[in-house]
């Protein structure tokens, strides 16, 4: 053994660096090929939907009556609405917002129902009866209904949007984190982080948490394309985005409206939600084995 | 003709990282009424060297690169696995290490024992029924005919154990393979099991593979011992060529590596109380419905400043539910405690927060104690920072000099724990109990989780420790002759209460109650500390 008083190193760069559970995730990841392809097509919408107030040569309420409803050709790439929109613009700029509700919604439903679930579930005992019993009343309200209110008391905002998906999603979310947080506060290193005493709170957000992240994220991942689904619902029942903003809900309910005579009005939309979605699910479904390496065979 | 013969068996993992030569040229045989115990530490490839025989490792990544296995005239590395099930269920037969793991929970005892007659043997069930019966009471269990229709959970671990012997035997095999059978039970279950399959083995005539990681447990019933290590058998011969005239280096250690000898008292007899504990009890469950389980019950008991406290008992004791009350991680729900004077039973969180880094606890499973998302570093530096022993700027060094404390590489420090093995893992561990440089550690059961020759430097360093920086230790544990090895006063507990408490010199050459004599009887491999081989 080294001698205590013998010249102490600092923590320098030269030191070795150990591989987190995270990198190692991140490696298993990289292998699935599935994933990967899901990530990237994920990448691209995201960038193009970012960029599209400076890529797209239209506006998305650009309108050129005289024009009307054309199929594809080689000025519009997949050919404009009957108002002679262009509907690659239209289509790139529902991505923006369907995007968006699906992200920020997941996110709302992410912080609370992860912190309400960690709390519940770390507390345990009679205050984890009452939280858990107050998700089960908020889980047998009808929430179509639920949102419907919200939207005719309210009016119809994108905000309002955000915050009444949040509202329904974060329940699920609540139940899967505090059945995680269980098991996880019953390891020993939560009781030693009890006899060090740290506070509930730390033990929470630094020991708890980021042991039950892994199957959060896989969730989350899975959630997004729930949420995207549902705003998808609200625009095709006209409670969602207002024209002419548009989202791919609506786009797809204009589409099935024209679907005889326009049917690219409904083809483009509904195949940019669908490839979406499938990203979104083979992304997810990767990120479960590479953080479970138990569950896949490797 | 040998009953078993195995040559040359190679298997090797291709995992991502390489390929792994599990098992690299191993040959053995094993004969009727013989017992071929086969010895390693975690990792050193002696279950696949077993499993490997019957097609039950995983493949891929497993593979077999080599080598063959007689059994009755057949190869069992060339069998198709419809052959292989055949063997599995008739010919040999495997005990496995978890009793409590590998019994259907859904399925009465009765109906998973018949199943394999049934299969195998396409038996009636009624012939099949009263077969089983015989063979429940062949192994043990009392009232067979009606503990045929029981559930798993109404069976203790060792009962379990037993049935699970039942199970192995109730197709008449020629071969058991028995991976640590009595891993996961207590000392004086141990024994009888031990017994059991020594008497069964000698009645049925047939061969024994019995793997194991500790010598100790073996001297009694091995008629020959192979030692394993890193996928090789590096020695091997009869019993008491290994216990007595062992030659390589290996063998010698893990032979050194069981604790016999007894710590001298280090402490003068007046010392000033350090914890006192009156009248404690911690009990569970609802106690109106009178379903509470008494896990302490009643205790007194005195922990003098700078002595090591051996607290001894089988699971279910209470042992580690007295340890974590001390430290107040369970609440008593009545009687006191007493830290260095001040009566720390009634105090809350935010009172006992300064006393927290005073009293200190290491323990049992290093891979369960240590947050797997957290590095050295980080694991170290949190008591630190939390009790404000050191600040930003001196807190680099003071991990360091802690990391140099506990015998581990500096340049280890950015690592998270899955990256260590198990005995650097309880390094870390000890090292973050030791970090606020606490007066009192409760150490609970910190060696049980690590190999034989691991346990001998942990227990080392413990010591070390306990030397250099002054400390008071409640070592909690079910193996005597670790207690005994570090320990200057014993208590023996049983069933919440204690039974008999005295220097450890005294409990070891003069026990005074039945339950302490019988714990000291069931020591494995007592003929080997006493160096006087012979079966019982």
């Amino acid at each position: 053994m080294t001698e205590v008083n013998a010249p102490v190193p600092r923590l320098t760069e030269a030191m070795p660096k150990g591989v987190s559970l995270w990198q190692d995730a991140w490696v298993r990841l990289r292998k699935n090929k599935l994933a990967m392809a899901g990530l990237g097509i994920l990448l691209l919408v995201i960038v193009l939907c970012i960029l599209a107030p400076w890529i797209m040569p239209y506006g998305y309420e650009e309108q050129d009556l005289a024009l009307g409803a054309t199929p594809p050709s080689s000025a519009h790439w997949l050919g404009t609405d009957t108002f002679g929109r262009d509907m690659l613009t239209r289509v790139v700029y529902g991505g923006r917002v369907s995007l968006a509700v699906g992200i920020i919604a997941t996110a709302v439903a992410l912080l609370v129902g992860v912190t309400y679930g960690a709390c519940a579930g770390y507390l345990g005992g009679r205050v984890d009866a009452v939280m858990m019993r107050l998700v089960d009343i908020f889980y047998a309200l009808p929430f179509m209904i639920f949102i419907i209110l919200l939207m005719v008391v309210f009016g119809r905002n994108l905000l309002l949007l955000f915050l009444a998906i949040g509202a329904v999603e974060w329940l699920t979310m609540a139940r899967i984190v505090r059945g995680q947080v269980q098991s996880v506060r019953q390891q020993e290193y939560v009781e030693a982080a009890i006899s060090l005493g740290l506070s509930p709170a730390t033990i929470i957000f630094k020991h708890v948490i980021p042991n039950v992240l892994g199957p959060i994220i896989v969730y989350a991942t899975l959630t997004i394309p729930q949420v995207m689904l549902l705003e998808a619902f609200l625009s095709f029942l006209g409670l969602g985005i207002q024209p002419p903003m548009s989202s791919w809900g609506l786009l797809i309910s204009y589409g099935v409206e024209t679907m005889e005579e326009y049917p690219w009005l409904l083809i483009y939309p509904g195949l940019a939600l669908a490839l979406t979605l499938f990203a979104l699910n083979f992304f997810g479904d990767g990120l479960r084995d590479a953080l479970d390496p138990k569950a896949s065979k490797d | 003709m040998a009953l078993l013969t195995v040559d040359n068996l190679t298997v090797y993992f291709h995992t991502r990282n390489g390929v792994v030569p599990a098992v690299d040229g191993v040959s053995f045989e094993v004969n009727n009424g013989e017992t071929l115990a086969i010895i390693g530490e975690s990792g050193s490839g002696k279950s696949v060297a077993c499993y490997s025989l019957l097609g039950l490792i995983p493949r891929p990544p497993g593979r077999i690169e080599a080598g063959t296995a007689l059994f009755e005239g057949k190869d069992l590395l060339q069998l198709s696995e419809a052959r292989l099930r055949r063997v599995r269920g008739k010919g040999i037969s495997i005990i496995f290490q978890d009793p409590m793991t590998s019994l259907n929970p859904f399925l009465k005892i009765g109906d998973q024992l018949i199943e394999p007659l049934r299969l195998h043997f396409d038996m009636e069930r009624r012939e099949a029924w009263s077969k089983a019966t015989a063979i429940l009471e062949e192994v043990g269990i009392p009232n067979a005919a009606r503990r045929m229709n029981a559930w798993p959970f109404e069976f203790s671990g060792g009962m379990r154990q037993r049935v699970m012997i039942a199970m192995a035997l109730i197709t008449e095999p020629e071969i058991i393979i028995a991976d640590e059978p009595t891993t996961a039970l207590d000392v004086t279950v141990q024994a009888q099991i031990l017994k059991l399959i020594k008497e069964l083995q000698v009645r049925r005539n047939i061969g024994v593979v019995f793997i194991s990681h500790d010598l100790s447990v073996v001297a009694d019933i091995a008629d020959n011992i192979a030692v394993m290590q890193n996928g090789v058998f590096v020695e091997q011969g009869s019993r008491d060529q290994i216990f007595k005239s062992a030659t390589h280096p290996y063998t010698q250690k893990l032979l050194a590596a069981v604790p016999d000898s007894e710590k001298q008292p280090s402490v003068p007899g007046a010392r000033t109380p350090m914890v006192e504990i009156e009248k404690l009890k911690v009990w569970f469950g609802d106690s109106r419905r009178g379903e509470e389980v008494r896990a302490v019950d009643d205790v007194s008991l005195t922990i003098k400043q700078g002595e090591i406290l051996g607290l001894v008992g089988e699971s279910g004791s209470g042992k580690s539910t007295l340890g974590r009350a001390i430290l107040r991680l369970v609440n008593p729900v009545a009687g006191t405690i007493a830290f260095e004077g001040r009566a720390i039973e009634g105090l809350n969180a935010r009172e006992l927060k300064p006393l927290r880094r005073h009293m200190q606890m290491i323990f049992q499973d290093p891979y369960a104690s240590l947050n797997p998302r957290m590095t050295v570093y980080d694991t170290l530096a949190e008591p630190l920072l939390l009790h404000k022993i050191v600040n930003r700027k001196g807190l680099d060094v003071e991990v360091f000099a802690l990391m140099d404390s506990v015998g581990l590489a500096r340049d280890a420090v950015l690592r998270y724990p899955h990256e260590f093995s198990g005995g650097q893992r309880q390094r870390i561990a000890i090292g973050r109990a030791i970090a606020t440089k606490p007066r009192f550690i409760v150490a609970d059961e910190p060696v049980s989780a690590l190999d034989v020759t691991i346990q001998a430097q942990i227990l080392n360093l413990l010591l070390e420790l306990v030397d250099r920086f002054d400390l008071t230790m409640l070592f909690v544990s079910h193996d005597l002759a670790v207690v005994r090895y570090l320990s200057d006063r014993i208590v023996v507990m049983k069933e919440g209460q204690l039974v008999e408490s005295g220097s450890a010199h005294d409990i070891f050459t003069n026990p005074q109650q039945p339950y302490t004599r019988a714990l000291l009887k069931a020591i494995p491999g007592k003929s080997l500390l006493s160096g006087n081989l012979s079966f019982e």
